[in-house]
């Protein structure tokens, strides 16, 4: 108890015995003690003056933290999609003959510790695994047994990286081995830009031609789901407060997406610029960075970008002379996929579970700390950035009428040329499909897991809010895959990630899940898979946020573009089929009451 | 004409959902009129002497027996009607369904403060426990779900009386809402 005690002690003082910054308190103690126990529980829990069950249920809730230690190494190996379609199961399979324990334990000794997580936003390296927060990619089987070897004698997690990827990943603040796969710049993005120079000229506007500026070229927000930027800006600066906040979304989970990755490690004075931006169109003087765990590589680095900005005057007080206050911290998550809903990301950067709240009051009228709060994307800022040196009507010209500008996609899967793209909105699927070599694909997943799933008759369509709207994951399916695995494997991370607040998504999802297994299966008659699809409509439709409206897509989009599929898997001999086997339901019992089961009779 | 047979069934459940059949009153006696019970608790028939018409089974299945009760019911029903929550989606007893089914009976049977001869009962009569409480469709076919905990009075009269004269089925709001 008396180092726990100490340790929880320094790490509250550390955060000025401020409960809100409970995600880091809880990182930090965890990053000493190796988990979270029930004591350390009640100790951070009387240190902040607050409930044991407030910081369980923010310990249990986040994919990261634990109550019960995980190894001195603990790899976490993607699970996603991508990563099956690349081998990840042999590689599983050779942590898991290397090390000696099963995936969900760890080794006896308690060195190795072997868990699944969902996308870490490698989807174009896969398979690729974090440990200890080192990010590991272009796994071999071969590749692991060094490691695990490495591991069993004792090596410094850092050192088992030999080879670092391009530009700023072989940083001294990053050396990571990730690689950027940067394949095509575009206007917007990845054109050349001096630092600074795009503050420079908002400083000189009045805050409300900032934000008219950004209405003028009518950005929407690029996390997918296109909210007009400049009208949300508008509403915050309106919105009555004593101080504002800019949230910048950094939590990018839908699976398959990575390109916030690329901008991180590329370009981010550029979005710590557009957060400035924000904050001086909006009235705000404080900014946070909500930074996915997955990407805690990048945070001393990114740490540095922030430093060098301050001691530009980019940052700080007075920028540039003109008498502005701005500052960005990073609020680290801890792994939960429903942080990226705007209301959610705000609850668990105030240090709570990450449950998206009630709206109305929406974030821009009541948000972090109750006060009024623009949350946006990565890319979005970065838009910005380029908006203020370009202008509106430039940035405009680009893309259709209701989708201006660029858009930067994450291309993985079935394809020659894995990576980001930074096209013009309203590219067609099939223009795209040839520009990555993925021309035999037979399916693409546009949007991720939460979006659509096309074949062949669709890839005449566009890319933008008007057609198929993304965030920037575009899933490459070729002509061998089973696709019912994949949306199987995207229905278990839904279940998964539900934060369980209400019962259409908590509940739904594994419905779902279960009756694709009955499908699946081959047992399933059409009333299974009317059931299916009306169940769909009934979570889309009832559940309280983004996630579990979407989380049925997987299913629903691809009953209605490969029905066929489906209907070759479903019985139509009979109307209803049952899954039940008394034999096997009643083993457990007889077994624990020492009788042999007989189910003759029934 | 003879009239319409109706059998009902108590499985994992309480009784709560018969009660509520009780519960229509004397419209009780419109139904002796309208319909004749088989096999049921109400008139305490315990074996099915014909077809029947209508089966109402309350509670899901926890064990054999229930398995075994409601496998008779769809033998011998043209029409089987889910009654009440725990009918549908397993209700209260399926609180243990996050459970293993071993903890349970230890729960229950060993580590309990009040029991003292300690030993998970074992006797072939007993029917056997299932991993999980089922809900009935997922076990037999069900052909219609009146909901509630239990459904009111309303609601069984109207979808019997509907049910068995053919006529459309009005379910107002208030019948059906639960919160």
């Amino acid at each position: 108890m008396g180092r726990e005690d100490a340790v929880v002690k320094q790490v509250v003082a550390k955060y000025n015995n401020d409960k809100t910054r409970l995600m880091d308190i809880i990182t930090d103690v965890q990053h000493e003690l190796g988990c979270i126990s029930d004591d350390t529980i009640r100790c951070i829990a009387s240190q902040l003056q607050i409930s044991s069950v407030d910081v369980e249920g923010v310990v249990t809730f986040y994919h990261f933290f634990t109550k019960t230690p995980r190894g001195r190494y603990t790899v976490y190996l993607n699970n996603s999609a991508v990563a099956l379609m690349k081998g990840r199961t042999a590689i599983a399979k050779a942590f898991e003959e290397a090390a000696g324990c099963r995936f969900g334990s760890i080794t006896s000794d308690g060195t190795i510790g072997l868990y699944d997580t969902s996308c870490i936003g490698m989807n174009d390296q896969e398979p690729a695994a974090i440990i200890n927060g080192v990010v590991f990619t272009n796994l071999t089987t071969q590749k692991v047994k060094d490691m695990v070897a490495g591991m069993k004698a004792g090596k410094n997690v850092q050192d088992m990286v030999t080879e670092f990827g391009d530009g700023a990943n072989q940083s001294e603040f990053i050396r990571s081995m990730v690689k950027n796969n940067i394949m095509r710049k575009g206007p917007v993005l990845f054109a050349p830009y001096e630092m600074g120079s795009s503050l420079k000229a908002a400083l000189s506007k009045k805050p409300e031609d900032v934000i008219d500026e950004i209405k003028l070229g009518n950005l929407r927000g690029r996390g997918g789901a296109g909210f007009p930027t400049g009208m949300k800006w508008d509403f915050c600066r309106k919105s009555e407060g004593a101080k504002k906040f800019v949230v910048c979304n950094a939590d990018e989970g839908e699976p398959g997406t990575f390109k916030d990755r690329v901008i991180l490690t590329e370009i981010p004075h550029m979005l710590f610029e557009g957060m400035a931006i924000a904050g001086y169109a909006v009235g705000a003087s404080e900014g946070i960075l909500y930074l996915r765990a997955e990407y805690q590589y990048m945070k001393k680095y990114l740490e540095k970008i922030l430093g060098d900005m301050r001691e530009k005057n980019l940052l700080g007080k007075n920028i540039l002379g003109k008498g502005f206050d701005f500052d960005i911290r990073i609020q680290m998550g801890a792994g939960a996929y429903v942080c990226g809903e705007e209301s959610a990301l705000i609850e668990s950067a105030e240090g709570r579970r990450g449950e998206p709240r009630n709206r109305p009051p929406f974030p821009v009228q009541k948000g972090y700390l109750g006060y009024p709060t623009t949350v946006n994307n990565v890319e979005t800022f970065c838009c910005v950035v380029r908006i203020m040196l370009e202008g509106g009507e430039w940035f405009k010209k680009m893309g259709t009428a209701q989708s201006a500008g660029t858009k930067l996609l994450s291309v993985s899967g079935d394809c020659s040329n894995p990576g980001i793209y930074e096209v013009e909105f309203g590219t067609t699927v099939q223009t795209l499909l040839e520009m990555v070599g993925g021309r035999t694909a037979k399916a693409v997943q546009i949007g991720g897991p939460s979006g659509t799933c096309i074949g062949k008759k669709d890839f005449g369509r566009r890319i933008c809010y008007d057609d198929l709207a993304t965030g920037g994951s575009i899933i490459i399916i070729g002509p061998d895959r089973d696709l019912f695995e994949i949306v199987h494997n995207f229905m278990d991370f839904f279940v998964e990630e539900s934060c369980g607040w209400c019962v259409p998504c908590r509940a739904g999802n594994v419905i779902l899940k279960e009756r694709l297994e009955k499908i699946m299966s081959g047992k399933a008659s059409m009333k299974d898979m009317e059931e299916l699809e009306s169940w769909c409509k009934i979570i889309k439709s009832m559940s309280r946020c983004g996630l579990g409206q979407t989380s049925p897509n997987p299913i629903y989009t691809t009953i209605q573009n490969f029905r066929d599929l489906y209907e070759a898997k479903v019985r139509k001999d009979v109307d209803y089929v049952t899954t039940f086997d008394l034999m096997a339901a009643v083993q457990e019992s007889c077994k624990a009451a020492g009788r042999i089961p007989k189910v003759e009779e029934h | 004409m003879s009239k319409p047979v109706v059998a009902t069934a108590s499985l994992a459940g309480c009784f709560g959902c018969h009660m509520s059949i009780l519960d229509i009153d004397e419209r009780i006696l419109k139904l002796i009129e309208l319909v004749e019970f088989n096999k049921s608790p109400i008139d305490d028939i315990k074996t099915f002497t014909k077809q029947c018409d209508v089966g109402l089974i309350e509670g899901g299945c926890c064990n054999s027996e229930n398995v075994e009760n409601l496998r008779l019911f769809r033998k011998n029903c043209k029409i089987l009607i889910a009654v009440g929550e725990c009918a549908i989606m397993g209700g209260l007893p399926a609180m243990r369904n996050g459970i293993p089914v071993k903890e349970c009976l230890e729960e229950a049977y060993l580590k309990c403060p009040t029991v003292d001869d300690n030993i998970i009962p074992n006797d072939d009569e007993l029917p056997m426990i299932l991993d999980r409480v089922y809900p009935l469709h997922e076990i037999v076919k069900i052909d219609y779900y009146l909901p509630g905990c239990p459904p009111r009075a309303d609601l069984i009269w109207e979808a019997l009386v509907a049910l068995l004269s053919g006529k459309e089925l009005q379910l107002p709001y208030e019948v059906v809402k639960f919160d």
